[in-house]
């Protein structure tokens, strides 16, 4: 193999003109700037870029933060109550049932030509003459409760049990992993009915006038049923998470050198487990939140009169035709949050989640 | 596979007595008992109950006897209307069973292909748009969508019939009943679709010389597939309690309807029978999902 | 002259990302003569497999060849229709990956998947490429090879499967191998096997090999011209024995200093400081320069210009410019004298 020396011959080199000073050695300062280094990143910053970027998800977080403020603040000094009939002059006003939205009834509009001045119904009102407004508002708050109080002890309850299952591992492991296995393979749905109608019975006589009972058996029944069979998937998570964690190379590696174990639980368990778990419990909510919408429908929800999103699009069922707005409502505020929490939860994976980098 | 299928087997009658048990144990819990005096309308039905769950003896014999019975396909009989329950279960789960055969295969058919369109026009409109449907299929409550479907298409603009017993139109049911596994199953066969096309055997068989079609056709979507056939089980389930809230709206006369009636009417002895009917209908799902997943997927070991 | 058959002239590849344009390989050009022996060695990121994915043609989404031609027997494949380059690949040019644990596809057997190959690109009907299938195993020394046909991949051991790889690369006899890094996920003893085999199936049937390596003394004494890449740019080229014994570009230099040598056994290995640069920022002039224990302050304002050293030996590197210059220079001195 040969190649034509036609490029460049030795001898025409010296015709050019040369800067010998070019060919001076060059500092470390001067190499040192030639390179634009690449910015440097943490994960975390990182996954946060990813995030802002992503449109969707950003809406997301915006509606439920809004929904959030509106329903922790607009209820202080909204003039009507959830669970009361509205009242013109002091009086009860059995005349403002079914009102359609933005209407007023009789008895009001007799008030408002008097020159008194009333607050509109912006959702109407109810079959039992409530502002429907602030029902639909309290039923989020309590929808967004259960969901999050639900989630709140699957990911108690999950990250205890899956962090020793896969820290001691061994016997432990195979003891407590049986026993989820187990766990798992109950349908869940059908054992949340089943313990919600029994829990229903017996704390509903035990409850009777104690301040619990304002919250309801059927609640009750469901974070018990959260806590008993929800959390087994939590638990899987986190223990795959360090089990497989805990025996990667760049642990080993990080082991190898030295590194104390709180630096690599703080460095390496912790980072690449964290992720995941946040985006399980963001996505574990509107599941929580889908679960008691269905057992209101079953008529297994909360206890009236106070409302979830779930049980007031399911009264509202029946009158589907004559107010179709009572049904609209509620529905599209769970699918506004549900929707909200799955973009959200996303979003999350896709900027934090460390198999899906590249 | 042998011990594999055998552990699986063992786990699974585990979990069916297990089920058995809890719904069993828990019914008693119940103050009174579920088979109290004041909850049977009719002294011939009390008797039967008696008799039939022998309410004299202590309560671990009667679990013993229960169980005994179940094996025979004996479920006793309903509180409300005195009729054996094996028989209303039977008759009413063809039709529940009809509607959710129906709405399984069609999830599972529109979600490959849904799922594998949105992988193959990855960040384009097809894509964008599968992915935002699918998304909002999962944020409706199955009763909402259903309430809505029939409010709209039946009642409304009048395109379908109502269900009637006598002339069955599945058409909505079907569709509220689908949307959502199949929405799950196109998220699910899109990203594992995604995974799959970035593998080294999808860059070999290309070195190949293999078309773009048979890429996909061949070397992906068989590889593809292995995640989906996990989600069959809970799909079952999602379908069989999903078949409560829409047999319910639109009133067809399903187990799922049953089963929700029972619970208003606290008619312990069907809200038991139906539960253990499900849940081992469910548990059966998981375990042949789980066997059919190590068959497909070669690389499995047996251990 | 005969027309080489591969000529690779001034190819630019690059992949579109979210932080802008990675550029992989930045104008390179090479010639690959039928029946020899091409060893591209550079490390991790320096374009390498990008090259070989730029000749099969199967680079994925955003990867996207940016200029440059790549003729094969004088036809530029890169304006290839896609029906043509489905007959191209497999059969003209074959390519063997870096790792065959994953290169084989799980859901499908041995046979199935070499069989597919020999279908796609010659007449055999499905029993004459069962025969060829079985011929190409003990070709490549699979031991009994008619019960690995029925078998699947995870059932063969990684040395094994890159034998299959290999049959299935030349079933079609293609003119041109491309081994990927073939050798890197195995084990030691596996992969002088491997290479012995490869040279020997070389020598058989008579087909041109682009090596791809990392490691210079893996391929030293297979390959007739090495090619060194760095950053998406040809460094140095020669025959094996002027790139090992008269490096001269300061990253061939630091790469002989970084492996391990029987003849200068006791010298310590000397690792190349620093990290490759950022290529979608690539920096003005060579981009070896910030990490090159002789750089020059011309090295970081103007990219070197390949320059011959020898007959069979080419440079990029301003280190050689100032030999010639400094040698210029001497001899004028003496003259002047």
């Amino acid at each position: 193999m040969t190649y034509n020396a036609d490029k460049l011959p030795k001898k025409n080199l010296l015709s050019l003109q040369i800067d010998v000073s070019k060919f001076e050695k060059a500092s470390d300062a001067e190499k040192a700037q030639h390179e634009t280094m690449r910015e440097s990143t943490t994960f975390f910053r990182d996954g946060m870029r990813k995030l802002r970027k992503n449109p969707l998800a950003m809406i997301s977080l915006f509606v439920l933060v809004a929904l959030v403020l509106i329903i922790v603040v607009v209820p202080m000094f909204y003039p009507y109550s959830y669970e009361q009939m509205i009242t013109v002059n002091g009086k009860r006003d059995k005349t403002a049932k079914n009102l359609a939205p933005f209407t007023y009834s009789k008895n009001e509009q007799k008030a408002i030509d008097e020159g008194q001045k009333i607050f509109p119904h912006i959702f109407g009102t109810d079959e039992l003459c409530r502002d429907y407004f602030i029902r639909v508002l309290y039923g989020a708050r309590v929808s967004l409760a259960v969901g999050l109080f639900a989630s709140l002890i699957v990911l108690v309850i999950g990250l205890l049990y899956g962090s020793i299952s896969g820290y001691f591992g061994g016997k432990v492991d195979m003891v407590m992993m049986r026993i989820v296995d187990i766990i798992y393979s109950l349908p869940d749905t059908l054992m949340v009915v089943l313990l919600s109608v029994v829990m229903n019975q017996v704390l509903g006589n035990a409850m009777k006038g104690s301040i619990v009972s304002k919250i309801g058996p059927n609640m009750i029944s469901l974070f018990v049923v959260f806590g008993v069979l929800y959390w087994v998937g939590m638990a899987r998570l986190v223990r795959g998470q360090i089990l497989s964690i805990k025996n990667n190379e760049y642990v080993l590696a990080a082991q190898a050198m030295g590194a104390k174990p709180g630096r690599i639980i703080r460095k390496h368990i912790l980072p690449n487990c964290m992720s995941v778990i946040i985006i399980s419990v963001a996505l574990q909510i509107p599941s929580a939140i889908f679960t008691e919408s269905f057992l209101s429908f079953i008529g297994l929800g909360v206890q009236a009169p106070m409302p979830s999103l779930g049980s007031l699009a399911n009264a509202a069922r029946g009158g589907m035709q004559s107010y179709p707005y009572k049904m609209i409502f509620p529905a599209l505020i769970i699918c506004l949050i549900v929707l909200s929490f799955n973009l959200l939860g996303d979003g999350l994976r896709d900027a934090f989640d460390p198999k899906l980098r590249r | 596979m042998l011990k594999y299928t055998i552990k699986r087997v063992l786990l699974a009658v585990i979990t069916v007595f297990i089920i058995s048990a809890i719904t069993f144990f828990a019914m008693n819990a119940i103050p009174g008992g579920p088979f109290a005096k004041e909850k049977a309308p009719d002294p011939a039905v009390q008797a039967a109950l008696e008799a039939r769950f022998n309410l004299d003896k202590p309560v671990p014999q009667q679990f013993v006897i229960y169980l005994k019975n179940l094996l025979h396909g004996d479920f006793g009989v309903s509180l409300k209307t005195g009729r054996d329950i094996s028989q209303i279960i039977a008759e009413k789960f063809s039709v529940s069973a009809k509607l959710g055969g129906m709405a399984a295969l069609w999830a599972v058919v529109l979600g490959l292909i849904l799922g594998s369109i949105a992988a193959l026009c990855r960040n384009r409109w097809p894509d964008r748009l599968i992915i935002f449907l699918t998304t909002l299929f999962v944020s409706v409550p199955s009763f909402i969508l259903a309430t809505i479907l029939l409010l709209v298409f039946a009642l409304t603009l009048k395109w379908v019939g109502v269900f009637d017993a006598n002339n069955p139109n599945y058409v909505l049911p079907v569709i509220s009943l689908m949307l959502y596994p199949m929405s799950y199953i196109t998220r699910l066969t899109k990203s594992s679709m995604l995974d799959v096309l970035g593998q080294d055997y999808i860059r070999t068989a290309r070195a190949k010389g293999v078309r773009d079609s048979l890429v996909i056709f061949k070397h992906a979507l068989r590889n593809a597939l292995i995640p989906v056939i996990t989600y069959v089980g809970p799909m079952v389930a999602y379908i069989l309690t999903g078949s409560m809230v829409v047999e319910t709206v639109f009133t067809i006369g399903g187990l799922g309807t049953e089963f929700v009636r029972s619970i208003n009417n606290q008619d312990y002895p069907l809200i038991m029978a139906t539960t253990i009917f499900l849940a081992v209908l469910m548990v059966i799902a998981t375990l042949l999902s789980d066997l059919v997943y190590k068959l497909v997927d070669p690389r499995i070991t047996f251990d | 002259m005969n027309e080489p058959l591969l000529q690779v002239k001034n190819l630019c590849t690059s992949f579109k990302v979210d932080s802008g344009e990675v550029r992989a390989v930045n104008g390179i050009s090479f010639n690959l003569d039928k029946g020899k022996v091409l060893g591209i060695v550079g490390e991790s990121g320096s374009g390498k497999s990008v090259t070989a994915y730029s000749i099969m043609r199967i680079l994925v989404e955003p990867g996207r060849i940016t200029g440059g031609q790549i003729l094969f027997n004088g036809e530029d494949i890169v304006k290839y229709s896609k029906k043509q380059m489905r007959e191209f690949r497999g059969k003209r040019v074959s390519i063997i990956f870096q790792d065959p644990m994953t290169s084989l596809n799980p859901v499908y057997t041995i046979g199935n998947q070499l069989r597919e190959a020999i279908l796609l690109h010659t007449d055999r009907n499905r029993e004459q490429a069962n025969a060829r299938a079985l011929e190409m195993l003990q070709l490549v020394g699979v031991n009994e090879p008619e019960k690995r046909l029925k078998q699947y991949p995870y059932e063969l051991s990684g040395g094994m499967r890159q034998r299959v790889m290999i049959a299935m690369a030349l079933a079609c006899e293609p003119d041109i191998l491309i081994a990927d890094e073939p050798t890197t996920a195995l084990d030691v003893t596996i992969q002088a096997q491997i290479l012995e085999l490869m040279q020997s199936l070389q020598k058989k049937l008579g087909m041109a090999i682009i090596m791809i390596t990392h490691d210079l003394g893996v391929i030293a004494d297979m390959c007739d011209e090495i090619i060194v890449m760095y950053a998406g740019r040809i460094c140095e080229r020669g025959t094996a024995d002027e790139i090992f014994y008269n490096p001269r570009h300061e990253y061939t230099k630091g790469l002989l200093r970084s492996i391990p040598r029987l003849e200068t056994g006791h010298a310590r290995l000397i690792p190349i400081a620093g990290s490759p640069v950022d290529l979608t920022n690539m920096p003005k002039g060579c981009a070896f320069a910030s990490r090159c224990d002789n750089c020059m302050k011309i090295c970081l304002g103007e990219l070197p210009e390949e320059l011959d050293i020898n007959d069979f030996h080419k440079a990029s590197c301003w280190m050689n410019v100032r030999q010639v210059y400094e040698e210029a220079a001497a001899e004028k001195e003496a003259e002047s004298k």
